[in-house]
């Protein structure tokens, strides 16, 4: 037990001695997260928008007002004709043009109605859908504010909401499938290229040819990752909450057991990677790009699994990933507890008694 | 019951490769308790695959092997608790320190520093000014000798040392061997590889190896008593085209480079008396050198080729064989030519 | 006046405070097999770097087959060959490929790789393996033939470091019998080696310590100097000094 508990150390001191490890470590997760939460969302930020307001009369004032208050938009004014529109969006300078026709609040006390033009950049439609979405949202308010009692009979109002994300928080999406990525990509890498860099530097030699029981040494490589890996998970956590403001609706208990379960899972992954070969290299190689494109496409945080044919689907059920970002969905977002997450929970025990199983009994007490 | 530490092997043999590449050749020998054991040879003659098979870190294809009474195969367990190990490239931690090196394997092998400081106490005192200095960052001399120090912790009945002095300085080489004469007289078994012919004397028996065969095992003393001729030391003004003409004569029989001297033999030149088989190849020579030639007749021919191909600076005396002259002249009895 | 392929005067190499190469001076003449010795962490590798064009010294100066290892690097190396004991060859090419790349990089013409190549193999008796991959070939014929390869395109000089490490007796004198070859055809020889007896084969040696040139004279007159006979002696009464001993 001592000579176990000695081994232990030993990693952890030459963990911390490797700035590369390290790296790996703690500086991947932070970018990934920082990069993904913060940087990469579908969200449409800073819109330069340019309003040519011909009016200048109360309503389309008070328009104008809305949209300035909006923090997405930048909003210059300008009058401006149609030559000099085809021009700023040339430049790149506008996303949006809107247009108040004059006599704008005449026509619409009066007659019932009046029309204001937006115009947007189709060359990027998706991004031209959602300025459009957000333009007609905003005008549909004050327009609900303005005039209470519908003018319409038997009108239908639809009222959108975004169940557990009531606050459009794009970064939701990651969050979780990140989660599960860098963990996955992480403590697999580390823990097999730990081994075979034994096997590479002949220390792994004097270590059989010792009392020291062989198994002992998976067992001793696999502690010190998995606390190093939950302290890693804790600081992806505190990010997330603190950095992109996401709330951990569930319990942090379980979300805790769930992810020391899924780290087990990608230890012993590791470990049977470890086992394939002797070069530092091609574990690293097979770790990290051998498992990358698989957990990014079939974890389905990036592409949603129910638009993949059959194959891939049924593929993706052997990807740890996957399970355990259905378990974080539930769990942090949606703070649902152990009942509704038993069975991917069991699918995950099972997977790493089975890899765990299979890396102990292929693990070599000799060379060769 | 105490187990005297003695190593034998026989018969074995080791391919890789799916059989493509033989690496030991049915080799066999015995080491007794307490001896300072050398296997002499050079890169890829097998001596790496055998110390591997004698920690049992390796399976042999057929043959066996034990190691204080204990089979490599059946009793490794016993084995590996009863052995040190220390492999080529001088395996240690690089990331920890002399001293967290020394602390680790004292503890894997269920001991600690201070319980056998006597052994290793000479070496330690060397490497212990560098204790908190990570390993990777000593120089080649002082690996070595943590790399001893680490093998010795737990004060192993037999000692098996991978190619040791390889890739260290000279003076460290030397410093190293005396190491080991002191750790012989504590009575550990010790097998040392070295593909260093000189460091070949330093043992009190050898092994020859080359190409997985062994050529030859005895004392050192003995090998070279055993060398059948008489061998001469030559030099002249032009070395090397001394050392053409020599072994373009058809009365020389080999003409080797040794540094400022070539080392030559004759043909029909033994030292010692008939041998049967090599009278009825002195009966096809021609009669001119049908008798066995005296030394001073064979010194008298060596000047003469000398002298003929007009070299100056002539010196010529007979000299003692050496290791690496039996080394050389065993290759070429068992046909280990250096062809593919 | 013999021809000096190389010319060093005063070269210089530090790494912050610590001086790897101090002020060494030497010329090595045509045709001359010059041994360059010296403990592990004397300074030899570094010293050979800038002689080969791979490493700017801090200062002095040194010319190389008549070019400056200061800004002419590109034309050392084209007028060098070169081999260590670590690599030589590609163990997943054959022979022939082996000879046909090297030969190519060093803009040999496919005419002459053609007709050298097959001299080449003749020479070394390896017709039959022409074609197989050096990866399995034994270890002396590897550097036997990495030898062969380093002076394909019949450089002025050729650098060996450590070439003939952990070989047998027998192939490390046929590697000899290669390099006297050379020698004779003109082919100047910088080697560093470990092996006191191949010292001797050296028309000159030097000897670095601590970064210094201690010693730089013909084997003879250097056992003559530490009134020994051998150049092991000789070699440890000079290095055991040494305060550097390391990698």
């Amino acid at each position: 037990m001592k000579e176990l508990w000695v081994f232990i150390r030993k990693e952890f001191k030459q963990v911390f001695r490797d700035p590369r490890t390290l790296l790996i470590m703690f500086g991947l997760p932070v970018a990934q997260i920082v990069l993904f939460g913060f940087a990469l969302t579908s969200e449409v930020k800073n819109i330069d928008i340019l309003i040519a307001d011909n009016a200048k009369d109360i309503m389309s004032m008070q328009i104008t007002d809305k949209i300035r208050a909006n923090s997405y938009f930048i909003v210059q004014e300008k009058n401006i004709g149609g030559a000099d529109i085809d021009r700023k969006f040339k430049e790149g300078s506008v996303q949006a043009v809107l247009i108040f026709p004059t006599g704008f609040s005449n026509d619409l006390m009066h007659e019932g109605k009046a029309g204001v033009q937006i115009i947007t950049d189709g060359t990027d439609p998706n991004t031209a859908k959602t300025i459009e979405n957000y333009l007609t949202n905003i005008i549909s308010n004050y327009q609900r504010e303005k005039f209470p009692s519908a003018s319409l009979r038997y009108q239908i109002l639809t009222e959108p909401r975004m169940l557990y994300n009531e606050e459009d928080n794009g970064s939701m999406n990651f969050i979780p499938g990140v989660m599960a990525l860098i963990l996955m990509l992480v403590c697999t890498a580390l823990t097999s290229v730990s081994i075979v860099k034994e096997k590479e530097l002949g220390t792994m030699e004097i270590l059989l040819v010792s009392p020291f029981k062989p198994v002992m040494v998976l067992v001793a490589k696999a502690v010190p990752y998995f606390i190093l890996s939950v302290i890693n998970f804790t600081f992806i956590l505190l990010l997330s909450v603190f950095l992109l403001h996401i709330n951990i609706k569930g319990s942090v208990l379980l979300l805790y057991l769930e992810s020391a379960l899924f780290i087990l899972t990608c230890l012993s992954l590791g470990l049977l990677i470890s086992n394939a070969t002797n070069a530092q290299q091609t574990a690293l190689l097979i770790s990290m790009m051998g498992m990358m494109l698989p957990t990014i496409i079939l974890t389905g945080f990036i592409f949603p699994l129910e638009n993949m044919p059959w194959i891939l689907r049924t593929i993706s059920n052997l990807v740890p990933s996957k399970w355990y970002f259905l378990i974080i969905k539930s769990v942090m977002l949606k703070g649902l507890g152990f009942q509704y997450v038993w069975k991917e929970t069991l699918i995950l025990v099972i997977m790493t008694t089975v890899l765990l199983t299979i890396a102990l009994k292929k693990f070599k007490i000799r060379l060769q | 019951m105490i187990m005297p530490a003695t190593v034998s092997v026989q018969d074995l043999i080791k391919t890789y490769d799916k059989g493509k590449v033989l690496a030991v050749d049915k080799v066999s020998f015995e080491v007794k308790a307490g001896e300072l054991f050398g296997l002499i040879g050079a890169d890829g003659a097998g001596k790496s695959t055998i110390f591997r098979i004698l920690t049992t870190v390796l399976l042999a294809d057929s043959g066996s092997a034990t190691l204080a009474g204990y089979d490599v195969v059946r009793d490794y367990r016993e084995i590996r608790n009863r052995v040190g190990y220390m492999p080529g490239k001088f395996s240690l931690y690089q990331d920890l320190t002399v001293q967290e090196n020394l602390e680790f394997f004292a503890t894997v092998f269920g001991t600690t520093i201070e319980a056998n400081m006597d052994l290793i106490k000479d070496i330690y005192d060397q490497i212990k000014p560098f204790s908190n200095r990570r390993a990777g960052k000593l120089s080649g001399g002082m690996k070595q000798k943590l790399a001893l120090c680490c093998a010795l912790i737990h004060k192993p009945e037999v000692l098996l040392l991978d190619e040791p002095t390889t890739g260290v300085d000279v003076v460290s080489r030397k410093e190293f061997w005396e190491m080991l004469k002191k750790l012989k007289a504590q009575g550990i078994t010790i097998i040392v590889s070295t593909p260093y012919m000189d460091e070949a004397k330093l043992c009190e028996r050898i092994a020859l190896i080359q190409n997985g065969r062994i050529m030859s095992v005895d004392t050192p003393g003995n090998i070279i008593r055993a060398y059948p001729e008489k061998l001469f030391a030559a030099k002249s003004d032009d070395i090397y085209k001394l050392l053409k003409d020599f072994r373009n004569h058809p009365e020389v029989d080999r003409a080797f480079a040794f540094g400022e001297f070539i080392h030559i033999s004759l043909k029909n030149a033994e030292r010692t008396t008939l041998n049967a088989e090599r009278s009825t190849l002195n009966a096809e020579r021609s009669t001119l050198n049908a008798e066995r030639t005296t030394v001073s007749s064979q010194l008298d021919i060596l000047n003469r080729i000398a002298a003929e191909n007009n070299h100056t600076g002539i010196q010529i005396k007979e000299i003692e064989p050496g290791i690496e002259d039996s080394f050389i002249l065993l290759m070429g009895r068992n046909d280990i030519t250096a062809n593919p | 006046m013999e021809e000096k392929v190389i010319v060093c005067k005063d070269l210089t190499k530090q790494f912050g405070d610590f001086c790897a190469v101090d002020k060494i001076s030497f010329d090595v003449s045509k045709g001359e097999i010059f041994g360059f010795l010296g403990a592990n962490g004397a300074g030899k590798t570094t010293a050979m770097r800038i002689l080969c064009g791979l490493s700017y010294p801090s200062s002095g100066e040194a010319t190389v087959a008549g070019f400056s290892v200061k800004n002419q690097q590109e034309s050392i190396k084209k007028n060098i060959g070169y081999m260590s004991q670590k690599f030589s060859l590609y163990e997943n090419l054959s022979i022939r490929e082996n000879i046909e790349f090297f030969g190519g990089v060093y803009g040999v013409s496919r005419k002459d790789i053609r007709e050298r190549s097959d001299n080449l193999i003749q020479d070394l008796g390896l017709q039959k393996e022409a074609n197989k991959l050096v990866g399995g070939l034994p270890l002396g014929w590897k550097q036997k033939l990495a030898f062969s390869v380093a002076i394909f395109h019949r450089p002025k000089i050729v650098f060996l470091d450590e070439p003939t490490g952990g070989v047998d007796p027998v192939t490390r004198r046929q590697f000899w019998d290669m390099i006297y070859d050379a020698s004779a055809s003109g082919i100047t020889i910088f080697v560093t080696t470990h092996y006191m007896d191949e010292a001797e084969y050296c028309n000159r040696i030097s000897v670095m310590v601590d970064g210094k040139m201690e010693a730089l004279d013909s084997p003879a007159n250097l056992k003559k100097q530490y009134a020994t006979d051998s150049m092991d002696e000789a070699f440890y009464k000079l290095a055991r000094g040494a305060r550097r001993s390391g990698d």
